[in-house]
């Protein structure tokens, strides 16, 4: 029983981490004799008796239930295929995306081109991912801006049940959706808030994998909002006329591993109008997930005591 | 270039080489991790005037469609030299030679990955020769293991690689270019550090029994020597990036957010 790593250090492919009644999980590997290894540059962890690996870099891969942003290439009959920019080409069928009846030519609801929130329904080894986009706030984006930053920095910019990117909206007023898949969903009320709010995801980049960042982006987003208002008061008119009186939509559903952004009522409805997008049944989708998450609390413990019998 | 010229002798009377090196002495070595932008993992390499480049693409969707594997992912190297890169104009078009290189290169490091966890997906690797001055192909395996790490491709551990050869009967390691071409031979090999495995063993010229015997041994040993520098370069790289104004009290705030970073399902899953 050793463990070979401070907590927190970056540690390389082949480290020896751990031997002993350890067990391996994310980013490591076990050899015959029990010892585990480091696969991936990133965080050494150990949490209970389990040894893992946060990565630094790497792609998206996909999960069932992960909200993810996409662009439509391909329009097949009755799916559209998705690049949810990750290794594997993402299908999106009909009937997961719009309400029965549809029109034969799907293309008139989702063409190539169009930029999507959807959530992965289905995902293994064999079968490629499949979307769906039956969820609250899962539709056609058509405005606002996208900002891609790597897919292994999205749980930071998440932050700890939300707490990173609902301090970044309280501070901003922006709107915002971000997908597993490393793309951020970004509508601000004007183009200084958009821009500060641009820097705030890439520093949360940058030094993703330091310490006391919700605090520095806080700091760094006050200053800056302070700094525009200050500078330029008319920008609280041009406010007032995209926005017209819309409350903050505060309150948030999402965990981290979920975070199904949710959306505003108004502006939904609109493009509802536009794209049959189904969101009726979205509700269970956060308290599902929920549970799942108190579930696998539970099975953790379980597994600790077990070990401890062993 | 001045035109090169056979050296009189390879090895001194001393016992030493005939560029000063003792038989067991590398060249002096840089890595570098992260010198290209746009890929997803790069790592530069200079072993004495050997520069190699090395790009890691990836995993991505594999094209043509006909090469995919439905367990695995495609690891497709590509080594190229730079028609600057030696001395006479090397003709820009693909060699067998490079072809040959690209395909020992893919087999010594495809052991070292976990290619499994990306089914029909493709890893592409790209290795550059700037500049060759001997054991290129070692030399491109080392910034190629490097890359794929930056890439952040799981693999078992890095991929150490060196050439032992023969000159006058000794033998020598890390062959530079004349040592290379008037030497005796030239046995280059690649090995996983944590288990000894030989990934990568070939040979030309001859050698006794004893000699391969002794040869391979001390081609490991500088791999060994050949991995820490790794290791080195790769943690240099990110730690550079680590420390950005890190206050380091310890923090109860970040432990948690890496808790629920990862997903309790991450580590539940291998029960």
């Amino acid at each position: 029983m050793a463990v070979y790593f401070q907590k927190r250090e970056v540690v390389v492919p082949g480290q020896l981490l751990a031997e002993g009644r350890y067990r391996s999980s994310f980013g490591t590997w076990m050899d015959e004799g029990g010892k585990i290894y480091s696969t991936l540059v990133g965080l050494a962890e150990l949490r209970g008796n389990t040894v893992k690996v946060v990565a630094l870099e790497g792609v998206y891969i996909p999960r069932e239930g992960d909200l993810v942003i996409g662009t439509i290439t391909i329009v097949a009959g009755n799916n559209w295929k998705v690049d949810i920019d990750s290794p594997y080409l993402a299908s999106l069928h009909a009937n997961n995306a719009l309400r029965r009846p549809y029109a034969d030519d799907i293309s008139q609801y989702m063409d190539i081109g169009d930029v999507i929130a959807a959530e992965i329904i289905a995902y293994d080894r064999g079968t490629g991912p499949f979307l769906g986009m039956k969820g609250r706030g899962l539709r056609k984006l058509t405005d606002g801006m996208i900002l891609e930053i790597s897919p292994a920095k999205i749980p930071r910019v998440i932050g700890r049940r939300g707490s990173m990117i609902n301090m970044i909206k309280d501070q901003t007023g922006i709107q915002t959706m971000v997908g597993q898949n490393g793309r951020i969903w970004i509508r601000a009320p004007t183009n200084e808030i958009l821009q500060l709010a641009i820097k705030a995801f890439k520093m949360i980049e940058t030094q993703a994998h330091t310490s006391k960042l919700t605090d520095r982006v806080r700091q760094m987003l006050e200053e800056g909002m302070a700094e525009i208002q200050g500078k330029e008061p008319p920008s609280k008119d041009a406010v007032d006329e995209e926005e017209p009186s819309e409350p903050e939509p505060v309150e948030e559903s999402a965990d981290a591993s979920t975070s199904l952004e949710v959306e505003e009522p108004a502006k939904r409805m609109e493009v509802e109008a536009e794209v049959e997008v189904v969101e009726d049944d979205a509700g269970p989708v956060a308290e599902e997930k929920s549970e799942e998450a108190n579930e696998t609390e539970e099975s953790d413990t379980k597994d600790d005591e077990e070990v401890k019998e062993k | 270039m001045s035109p090169e010229q056979k050296p009189d002798s390879l090895m001194t009377a001393e016992g030493l080489r005939f560029d000063g090196r003792r038989p067991d002495e590398m060249r002096p070595i840089q890595m570098e991790v992260g010198v290209l932008k746009t890929a997803d993992g790069s790592a530069s390499i200079r072993q004495g005037k050997t520069y190699i480049l090395a790009a890691v693409y990836g995993p991505r969707e594999l094209h043509p469609r006909h090469l995919t594997l439905n367990d695995r992912a495609y690891l497709r190297v590509v080594y190229r030299m730079a028609t600057f890169s030696v001395p006479d104009r090397k003709r820009p078009a693909p060699s067998r030679r490079e072809r040959e290189i690209s395909m020992v290169i893919a087999n010594a490091l495809q052991p070292a990955l976990f290619l499994e966890e990306f089914p029909k997906a493709v890893v592409d690797v790209f290795i550059q020769v700037i500049q060759a001055d001997g054991g290129t192909r070692c030399a491109a395996i080392n910034a190629a293991s490097l890359a794929l790490a930056d890439a952040g491709i799981p693999m078992k551990s890095l991929v150490p690689s060196v050439a032992v050869g023969k000159a006058e009967g000794t033998l020598i390691v890390d062959l530079g270019d004349e040592e290379d071409k008037y030497g005796q031979g030239d046995v280059p090999m690649a090995i996983l550090p944590n288990t000894n495995e030989l990934t990568l063993l070939q040979q030309d010229g001859s050698f006794t029994r004893e000699e391969l015997v002794e040869a391979i041994e001390m081609g490991v040993n500088a791999c060994r020597y050949l991995h820490e520098l790794q290791k080195d370069a790769l943690k240099r790289a990110y730690s550079k990036r680590a420390t950005e104004e890190d206050d380091d009290e310890e923090d109860e705030e970040y432990d948690d957010d890496l808790e629920t970073d990862l997903g309790e399902a991450d580590i539940m899953e291998d029960e």
